[in-house]
């Protein structure tokens, strides 16, 4: 599907894209409240906040965090205070799904709407917290998993996770780490969610429109985000979310939506399909990749283009 | 009213009249009649709980906790391997100060797989600060399991019971079982830091080194009230519905000059070797321990005493009698026994005390016979 003859303007002209586009325009009214309050625990150029600070506003204040050990648990401030203007529940690493499941039949059983929305990161998805979260789509649990996705444990340090993508350098990988990265949504997909999708923390208008729609729908919902991390992929700090849509521009992430699993490619992302930006234009400034070895970046390339024929064929299919 | 019921069964019926919102489990033998029987009871009506099947023991306790911070009751049960993979949630459920009720089906550890009765799976979990009672009956299953809803519930204690019953010896056995109309004995639950979304807060937040300790003190501040809850409770229990209990059940031992200490189904079998001893002019009594945590204050003074392990701390002894002599500081005799369901008749109860040595520990079975 990539095809890098068209030029940029012949792609914007395609009918398709430029009513996505269209869609883009319409910028979602974005409520003023803030639920994240000042003086977070956040390191400078944090992208996980930012996610967060989107993610309650279209969420509201009728909603309760379910946070596991991440970054989040130590962004949200040290007791007895907290910079977050929803309840929080703090829970151990592996535990988070299965809390929001005992959570949502809870709330649900006395009546109560209010959002169960599993904030945690790769970690504790892809790795530790991955048989309660099957565990929860399985059982059809009323509640929104979002994982925010910085590609390694961050709140210790940097040690690889299961998310950390192939080359990248980590403490626990300094050559390079060798395995791909764990395709999470393909293996959310397969739980047949009514609703799942991707996003990306440089896009908080597009975060804010999937948290909306995936709390609107009953049932379990997954949302993926990309979180850039400044100290962990060693980029300067006022960059966090250039790299977020040199993420997107470059295939290495896609964003896209299934519901009820029916898929729509976001419009940055089918730009990307068309002409990505080179690779190495993501990879360059970030020190996690400094001297990765060319066949690497071969192979990101190709899974790249292995991926985006993959979902433009899924779409494809009626 | 009155029927015939497995000590699983008798769990089930009082989970049923206690009502808990949420049930989260996960089936493990011997435990799985409970969690059957409450399937059931959910399924047809008679319960109007939501039964969570969760995929693992460590996400029954983390969804029982979830809903439990949610202000309403809740209620799961376990043996062994189970019990040890919730661990990390025990603690859990323990500081997050949730009055979650448990039954656990006393069984041993693997390895090799073995699904007899053995006291290790618990005591394992005797510091996480849960209140742990044993019994012996199929009518103490019953009970135990109506009262722990109340102890844990009071807002004095504020903390998670384990209900501890012996695999297979008790969750698999009948006897004659007493239904009571419950009435308002379990009072509504009214957890203080249930989740309020029109006043946020975080709960276990990052905490530092200069408030952790005031956490853990409260958590034991509690145990010890808890003591005073756990005595109105069966005394009210006992008003309502005729059947005492107490911390320890004591048979014979006013003028008992050697008194046999164990826990579940042995503490009730040592009965027997009582009358047995004392037709034999030995001078014997039976302290059944019911309640672990909190810790009962004994009085053994100038007895001897035989202490009846089906556990054991390696490196260091069977974990009651340790318990035992940390508390009494009178010198015991240690017998492990029963270990992964080893049989110990009443015969061989009597025999530990006819040829007991105190000071000194033995193995049933393996060291040189008494």
């Amino acid at each position: 599907m990539i095809n890098n003859d068209r030029s940029q303007d012949r792609v914007l002209r395609s009918p398709i894209i430029h009513n996505h586009l269209q869609e883009l325009d319409t910028i979602p009214e974005i409520p003023k409240e803030e639920y994240i309050l000042k003086c977070t625990s956040a390191c400078a150029g944090c992208s996980d906040s930012l996610s967060l600070r989107y993610v309650l506003k279209a969420a509201g204040p009728d909603t309760v965090l379910v946070v596991p050990a991440c970054c989040t648990s130590v962004i949200q401030g040290i007791y007895p205070n907290t910079a977050f203007n929803v309840p929080v529940y703090n829970i151990a690493f592996g535990a988070a799904a299965a809390c929001a499941s005992g959570m949502s039949n809870a709330f649900r059983a006395a009546g109560k709407k209010t959002n169960v929305i599993v904030y945690a990161g790769d970690g504790g998805t892809l790795d530790i917290g991955i048989q309660a979260m099957s565990g929860a789509f399985e059982r059809g649990t009323d509640f929104l998993y979002i994982c925010y996705d910085n590609e390694a444990y961050g709140n210790t340090g940097m040690q690889r996770s299961s998310g950390t993508p192939l080359g990248a350098r980590t403490t626990t990988t300094p050559a390079g780490k060798t395995d791909a990265k764990k395709d999470i949504d393909a293996i959310a997909a397969a739980h047949d969610l009514p609703y799942q999708a991707t996003a990306c923390a440089a896009y908080p208008q597009d975060l804010f429109k999937k948290v909306q729609k995936a709390l609107a729908i009953r049932g379990p919902s997954f949302i993926h985000i990309l979180a850039p991390c400044p100290p962990g992929w060693r980029y300067s700090t006022e960059k966090s979310v250039e790299m977020g849509k040199l993420a997107v521009k470059s295939g290495m992430w896609v964003l896209y939506e299934r519901e009820y699993g029916k898929l729509t490619i976001g419009p940055q992302s089918k730009v990307a399909m068309k002409k990505p930006i080179p690779l190495e234009d993501y990879l360059k400034p970030q020190g996690r990749f400094k001297g990765i070895d060319p066949k690497t970046v071969d192979i990101l390339k190709q899974r790249i283009a292995k991926n985006f024929a993959k979902l433009a064929a899924e779409e494809a299919t009626p | 009213m009155k029927k015939i019921a497995t000590g699983n069964k008798a769990v089930a019926e009082a989970v049923k009249q206690a009502a808990p919102t949420v049930v989260a489990a996960y089936p493990i033998t011997p435990q799985t009649e409970v969690v059957e029987q409450v399937a059931e009871f959910v399924s047809s009506g008679e319960m109007k709980s939501r039964y969570i099947a969760v995929e693992s023991e460590h996400s029954a306790m983390a969804a029982c906790i979830g809903a439990s911070i949610t202000g309403i009751r809740t209620f799961t049960a376990t043996s062994s391997h189970g019990l040890l993979y919730m661990h990390e949630m025990t603690n859990w459920a323990a500081g997050a100060r949730l009055p979650i009720v448990m039954a656990n089906i006393n069984r041993s550890l693997g390895p090799g797989w073995n699904i007899w009765a053995e006291h290790t799976d618990a005591l394992q979990e005797r510091d996480t600060g849960w209140l742990q009672v044993y019994v012996s009956t199929v009518q103490e299953a019953y009970d135990a399991t109506l009262m722990a809803f109340r102890i844990a519930e009071h807002n004095d204690v504020l903390l998670p019971v384990m209900v501890n019953l012996d695999g297979f010896l008790l969750s698999h056995i009948m006897q004659p079982l007493d239904t009571v109309d419950l009435g308002d004995f379990i009072p509504p639950i009214h957890l203080p830091h249930a989740i309020d979304v029109k006043n946020p807060a975080g709960y276990g937040c990052l905490t530092g080194p200069d408030q952790q300790f005031r956490f853990r003190w409260d958590i034991e501040r509690s145990i010890r009230d808890s003591v005073k809850v756990i005595e109105e409770t069966e005394k009210e229990f006992a008003k309502r519905f005729g059947r005492k209990y107490g911390f320890t059940e004591d048979y014979r031992c006013a003028d008992a000059e050697v008194v046999i200490v164990a826990i579940g189904t042995l503490g009730k079998e040592a009965e027997v070797a009582v009358d047995i001893l004392r037709n034999d002019g030995i001078k014997a009594g039976s302290m059944r321990l019911r309640w672990l945590r909190p810790f009962p204050e004994l009085d053994l003074k100038g007895k001897q005493v035989v202490v009846i392990d089906r556990d054991y701390s390696f490196g260091r002894g069977g974990i009651l009698a340790t318990e035992i002599v940390a508390q009494t500081r009178e010198p015991v005799f240690s017998v492990i026994a029963g270990i992964g369901g080893q049989e110990v008749t009443y015969e061989d109860i009597a025999g530990f005390v006819r040829n007991r040595r105190i000071g000194e520990e033995f193995w049933f079975g393996v060291t040189s016979n008494v």
